[in-house]
C-alpha cells in the first residue's frame, strides 16, 4: 500500500469530489422543501408535467444528436480528403475554444428581428420571421456549438481506417454507396458513438441557451435542474431530477460503450 | 468534387460567421448588432475603463492558471497511480476518473454546490477554485496515460538495476517521458477552466464572478456593444494560446522524436 501514498491527493479527489457527490445527490433527492425524509420528490417527477419534460429533453437531445451527426459526418469524411487536413482539423476545433455564451450571444445579434439572417430573408423574398426563442434556434445553435466534437472523433476513426479495404471492396464490384455501408460506416461505428456520447449527455443539461436562446420556451431538466438550485431553493427536486439524470447518462455509456475519450485532443 | 467543397465552404462559413459578426459589429458607433453605422473604437475604451470588468478577467486567469497547474500535478500522480495499479483495480480506476468528464455540467455543479455547503465552504474564490481543479484533473489523466502505456516497462527496469530509487526513477525516467502528455493535459485544463461556464454558474455565490458568468449576466439583459469588444479581444487572446500549445507540443514531439 506505501507504493500508492504518492497519490493521496488523487485518491482524496476521487472521495471527495467523485463518489461524495453522486451519494450527496442521491442523499439529498430523499428531502422535501422543508427538510423532511420523504418520497415525495419522486412522487413529483412521475407526475405528467415531469414526464413530459424528461421526454421533451430527450427529443432535443435525440435531435440535436441526430443533426450533428448528419452534418458532421460528410464533414470528416470530406477533410479526410482535403490536403493539409490537420491545419483545416484545427480550424474546425478553434471555434470550440472560443467562449460558449459569447457563441450563444452572437446568435442573439444573428437571429434578431433586424439581424444579418432576416436581412437575407427579406432580400430573397422569405420575409421576416421571428427565429429568436423558438425551438428551432435552440436546436441549431446547440448543433452548432457541439458539431466540433462530432467531427472530431469521426475524423480520427476515418483516419485510422485502412484504405486498402475501401479499394478491396470498390474492386469486387460493391458501389460506393454500398461500400460506404458495408465497409467505412461500420468500421467507423466507434468514432460515432463516441460522438454522439460527446453530444447526447452535454445536451441535456444546457440550460443556458434555453434561457438566452429559447427564452425559456423550452425546458429541459438540465434547466428544471437550475431553477431548483439557484432559484426557487427545492434542493430536493432538483436533486431528484439530477438523479435522473445520472441513470441516464449511465444508460447511455452502457449503450455506447466504454471507450477511450478522444474528443478534444 | 465541386459538391464536396462547396459543402465544406459552407460548413466552414456557419462555423465562424458568428464570431466574425461579434468581431464585426464591435466597431459599430451605432450600438446594436444589425445597423453598421461608423467605425468607432469607443467600446474597447469601454472595456479598459471597466474596472469591475478588468478584475473579473483577472481573476478569470488567476483561477485557470492555478487550477490547471494544481490539477496537472494531481493528475500526474494519478496517472501513474492507475498505472501501476493491478490489473481489476485499473478498470474501476477509469471509469472512476471519467465520472465528472461524462457527466452533464448541471449534476456536477448541483452536487458540488452541496458538498460546498455541507463542508462549510464559503461561495466564491475558494469553491470556484476546488471545483475547476476537481473538473481539470480526469482530463489530465487521461491526457498523460496514452503515454505512460508506450513508455517500455523496461526503461523502468533498467533504471532500477542501475541502482536508482523511485525517486530518481519518477524524476529521471517517467516524467520526462511523459513531459508531451503532461503539456497537453494542462492546456486541456486551462481551456477547460477558461470555458466553464455551468459548473461555475452554481458554485459562485453572490461576490465572485467569472468572465462566463459576467457575460452570461449582461448577455441575458440583451446586447450591449462592449461584450462584442470583449469577445473580440478574447478571440485574439485564444489565438494566441493556440498557437503557443502547437509550438510547444511541435517542439515536444520533435524533440521526443531525436532521442
Amino acid at each position: 500500500m506505501r507504493r500508492y501514498a504518492y497519490a493521496i491527493p488523487y485518491w482524496l479527489w476521487i472521495g471527495l469530489f467523485v463518489v461524495a457527490p453522486i451519494i450527496l445527490i442521491i442523499y439529498y433527492s430523499f428531502f422535501d422543501i422543508e427538510g423532511h425524509f420523504s418520497l415525495v420528490n419522486y412522487q413529483t417527477f412521475f407526475t405528467p408535467v415531469y414526464l413530459r419534460m424528461t421526454v421533451n429533453s430527450f427529443w432535443y437531445a435525440f435531435l440535436i444528436t441526430a443533426c450533428s451527426l448528419l452534418i458532421a459526418y460528410p464533414t470528416a469524411y470530406l477533410l479526410t480528403k482535403t490536403k493539409h487536413k490537420q491545419l483545416w482539423l484545427l480550424l474546425i476545433i478553434l471555434p470550440t475554444w472560443v467562449n460558449l455564451l459569447l457563441k450563444a450571444y452572437a446568435f442573439l445579434g444573428l437571429f434578431g428581428t433586424y439581424g444579418a439572417v432576416n436581412a437575407l430573408f427579406e432580400t430573397i423574398g422569405i420575409g421576416t420571421k421571428q427565429l429568436l426563442f423558438t425551438d428551432f434556434s435552440f436546436v441549431f445553435v446547440s448543433v452548432y456549438i457541439f458539431i466540433p466534437f462530432m467531427i472530431l472523433p469521426i475524423f480520427n476513426a476515418l483516419e485510422k481506417l485502412n484504405p486498402s479495404l475501401i479499394d478491396a471492396s470498390r474492386d469486387l464490384g460493391a458501389s460506393e454507396w454500398t461500400t460506404f455501408r458495408r465497409v467505412i460506416f461500420p468500421l467507423t461505428l466507434d468514432g460515432v458513438k463516441a460522438g454522439c456520447q460527446a453530444v447526447f449527455i452535454p445536451s441535456l443539461s444546457l440550460f443556458m441557451l434555453t434561457r438566452l436562446i429559447a427564452g425559456n420556451r423550452v425546458i429541459t431538466l438540465g434547466t428544471a435542474v437550475e431553477q431548483h438550485f439557484l432559484v426557487t431553493q427545492n434542493w430536493g427536486m432538483g436533486a431528484t431530477i439530477a438523479v435522473f439524470l445520472m441513470i441516464a447518462m449511465a444508460g447511455i455509456m452502457a449503450l455506447t460503450g466504454n471507450r477511450k475519450w478522444g474528443v478534444r485532443q | 468534387m465541386k459538391v464536396s467543397r462547396l459543402y465544406l465552404a459552407f460548413v466552414f462559413f456557419v462555423l465562424y460567421m458568428p464570431i466574425f459578426y461579434l468581431i464585426y459589429y464591435s466597431f459599430n458607433s451605432g450600438g446594436t448588432m444589425h445597423h453598421f453605422e461608423s467605425f468607432t473604437l469607443d467600446w474597447y475604451k469601454d472595456v479598459f475603463a471597466d474596472t469591475r470588468l478588468l478584475i473579473i478577467v483577472l481573476h478569470t486567469m488567476i483561477i485557470a492558471l492555478l487550477s490547471s497547474s494544481l490539477a496537472t500535478i494531481i493528475g500526474v500522480l494519478g496517472a501513474i497511480a492507475i498505472y501501476y495499479a493491478k490489473h481489476r483495480w485499473k478498470q474501476t480506476l477509469l471509469t472512476l476518473n471519467n465520472v465528472l468528464i461524462v457527466s452533464p455540467d448541471v449534476m456536477i455543479g448541483a452536487s458540488f454546490l452541496i458538498l460546498f455547503t455541507i463542508a462549510g465552504i464559503r461561495l466564491g474564490f475558494t469553491s470556484v477554485l476546488l471545483s475547476h481543479i476537481a473538473f481539470s484533473i480526469p482530463i489530465v489523466v487521461l491526457m498523460i496515460l496514452p503515454k505512460l502505456q508506450e513508455m517500455s516497462p523496461t526503461l523502468i527496469d533498467a533504471a532500477r538495476d542501475l541502482g536508482a530509487n523511485e525517486w530518481n526513477v519518477l524524476t529521471k525516467v517517467i516524467l520526462p517521458y511523459i513531459t508531451p502528455g503532461i503539456f497537453a493535459g494542462f492546456f486541456m485544463a486551462l481551456t477547460y477552466s477558461l470555458d466553464d461556464f455551468a459548473v461555475t454558474f452554481f458554485v459562485t455565490g453572490n461576490g465572485f464572478s467569472t468572465l462566463s458568468v459576467e457575460i452570461y449576466s449582461r448577455a441575458r439583459q440583451g446586447i450591449s456593444l462592449s461584450v462584442n469588444a470583449l469577445s473580440t479581444l478574447l478571440f485574439l487572446f485564444t489565438l494566441v494560446l493556440v498557437v503557443v500549445y502547437y509550438v510547444i507540443t511541435q517542439r515536444a514531439s520533435v524533440k521526443g522524436g531525436q532521442e
